[in-house]
């Protein structure tokens, strides 16, 4: 798997660490204790193109906004995690 | 037919011409009592011991390919139950326990070899840790040795002891852990549910889940939909996909793990070996190849197929250890989708939706977890509640703080 990092090109996968789908966001902290177990530990695992957060850890130490199929690894974009945040 | 030293010698004076499928191919009916979606190691045992132990005949296993081919026919065939939270320990010797006597009980040669598991530490500090790991074992009645260099230099001479990266210091060795043919396990006891009643119906795949007023009634097939009382979801990496089915959803992710083996050489290695200062273990099957493996590739993936930088990095591993190894071809290698849970530990419990049980979460460690996970699964589902077995394994435990985390690692389900 190569991942198009937009600062230093087409990388080995590698040189990347993954941390899952790109949210939930942090529940507000008066909200329920459902609401952080789900946000803690639930997950929507989907069998799809998602959108990941990825860090080029061994490269510019940018985070990315990955877009990925999960089913092929085909991975269609790779944006600047800030430039996308929510 | 029953399988026995005289039924081989009749069948082989017939020219073997006499021997009969393992199991039927039924057409599926329009209601089963239980429906068990996935016919992997686990779905197989839980039909098998709901008819052996509960007298529930009346199931059908719906697997959407062909019976093992996922991860029971995938694994590296290690089986062990050198855990030391008390909910684990339980489980996986009770597991154990079956796996001893499972050949006779299912009249099947599954090559049950229980040639030892060594753990091998590599610093003070995981000695300890392993120390500490074979007290909780034997407090629990588990049987565990921990070994000094001298003791390992005799049991493993391969190993590279002395001008080693990361010098061993210590190993802890269950003997009573070690390898099964992993297909035998599916195919025996897929044929000993079969013999007693149980439908076996491959490449039907479940793509939706019936439920009515808060009961689920049936799942829809791709070869139809079939009417059940309960429905039970062993369905390995894609149990999400199942549950979303019903409307839930799980504290699981979906990652690979790859195994691989070498060319067969004649014996070298007795046990099952493990590198403590990575991740890395190796068998070698009775076919003379060595099987091993090491860490999931560490981003989520349905594919059953892994990335090359984990290839390199499981070998250069492996040759820490055994240098004499880089002399051997490797041939061939696959992967498989792990149902990676947010603490690691597995979940057998009933669900929210009455008639509805689930069976995952078994990360990368649920080939040796088979016989118990079947036998517990059944029993949750026959009694409507789980076994003391499997008390721990429940899916409030997430809201209820009485996470299972052997690993120590919190809810990032890669590191576990
Ligand atoms: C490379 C590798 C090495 C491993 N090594 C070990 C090891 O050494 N020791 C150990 O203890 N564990 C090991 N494991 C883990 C172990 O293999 C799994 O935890 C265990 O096999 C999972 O249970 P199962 O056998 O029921 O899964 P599976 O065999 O995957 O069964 C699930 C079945 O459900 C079917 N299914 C999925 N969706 C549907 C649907 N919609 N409709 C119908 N059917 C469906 C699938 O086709 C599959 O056959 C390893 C796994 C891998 C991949
Ligand atoms: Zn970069």
């Amino acid at each position: 798997m190569r991942i198009p990092c937009p600062f230093c090109g087409e990388r080995d996968s590698d040189e990347f660490l993954s941390i899952g789908t790109v949210g939930p966001a942090r529940p507000d902290e008066k909200a329920s204790l459902d609401a952080f177990v789900d946000y803690l530990h639930f997950r929507d695992n989907p069998a799809a193109e998602t959108r990941e957060h990825w860090h080029h850890v061994h490269g510019c130490r940018q985070w990315l906004v990955v877009s990925r199929d999960t089913r092929s690894h085909t991975i269609s974009a790779a944006e600047p995690a800030r430039r996308s945040a929510p | 037919m029953t399988y026995s030293a005289l039924a081989l010698l009749k069948n082989a004076l017939t020219g073997n011409r006499n021997w009969k499928p393992m199991w039927r191919e039924p057409e599926p009916r329009a209601f089963y009592d239980t429906v068990v979606v996935g016919g992997g190691g686990h779905g197989l045992a839980t039909a098998y011991y709901l008819a052996k132990e509960h007298g529930v005949t009346d199931v059908a296993v719906v697997e959407k390919g062909y019976l093992g081919s996922g991860n029971v026919g995938r694994n590296t065939t290690i089986i062990r139950s050198n855990y030391m939270m008390p909910d684990n320990t339980r489980f996986y010797e009770w597991s154990l326990k079956l796996w001893e006597g499972l050949e006779q009980d299912i009249n099947y040669n599954a090559m049950v070899s229980q040639r030892g598991v060594l753990n091998l530490a590599h610093s003070d500090a995981q000695r300890d840790a392993y120390a500490r790991r074979g007290n909780a074992m034997r407090i629990a009645g588990v049987d565990a040795e921990l070994l000094d260099r001298s003791a390992i230099r005799e049991l493993v001479p391969l190993l590279d002891l002395d001008t080693a990266r990361f010098p061993v210091k210590a190993g802890l060795l269950q003997r009573r852990g070690g390898t099964v043919r992993h297909d035998a396990v599916a195919w025996g006891y897929a044929r000993a549910a079969d013999k007693r009643g149980v439908d076996l119906i491959q490449n039907c795949e479940v793509v939706g889940i019936r439920v009515d007023n808060g009961r689920v009634t049936g799942v829809e097939t791709t070869r139809g939909f079939i009417g059940a009382r309960r429905v039970a979801l062993a369905a390995a990496g894609n149990s999400s996909r199942v549950a979303a089915m019903a409307g839930l959803r799980l504290p699981l992710e979906s990652h690979v793990l790859q195994a691989f083996v070498s060319e067969g050489i004649k014996p070298v290695l007795d046990q099952v070996v493990t590198f403590g200062a990575g991740h890395f273990y190796v068998s070698q099957s009775d076919k003379g190849g060595l099987v091993f493996g090491g860490d999931i590739d560490g981003y989520a993936s349905y594919a059953q197929r892994g990335s090359l930088g984990v290839v390199e990095h499981v070998m250069e591993e492996g040759l820490a250890l055994f240098p004499a190894f880089s002399r051997l071809r490797f041939l061939r290698q696959w992967g498989g989708v792990m149902d990676m849970s947010m603490d690691g530990s597995p979940i057998i419990d009933l669900t929210p939706i009455s008639g509805l049980f689930l069976n995952c979460g078994w990360c990368y460690g649920g080939f040796k977890a088979t016989p118990a996970s079947g036998w517990c699964f059944a029993w949750t589902i026959a009694k409507g509640e789980p076994h003391a077995l499997n008390s721990g394994f429940r899916l409030d435990r997430f809201t209820s703080g009485g996470v299972i985390d052997e690993k120590g690692a919190g809810a990032q389900a890669n590191l576990h």
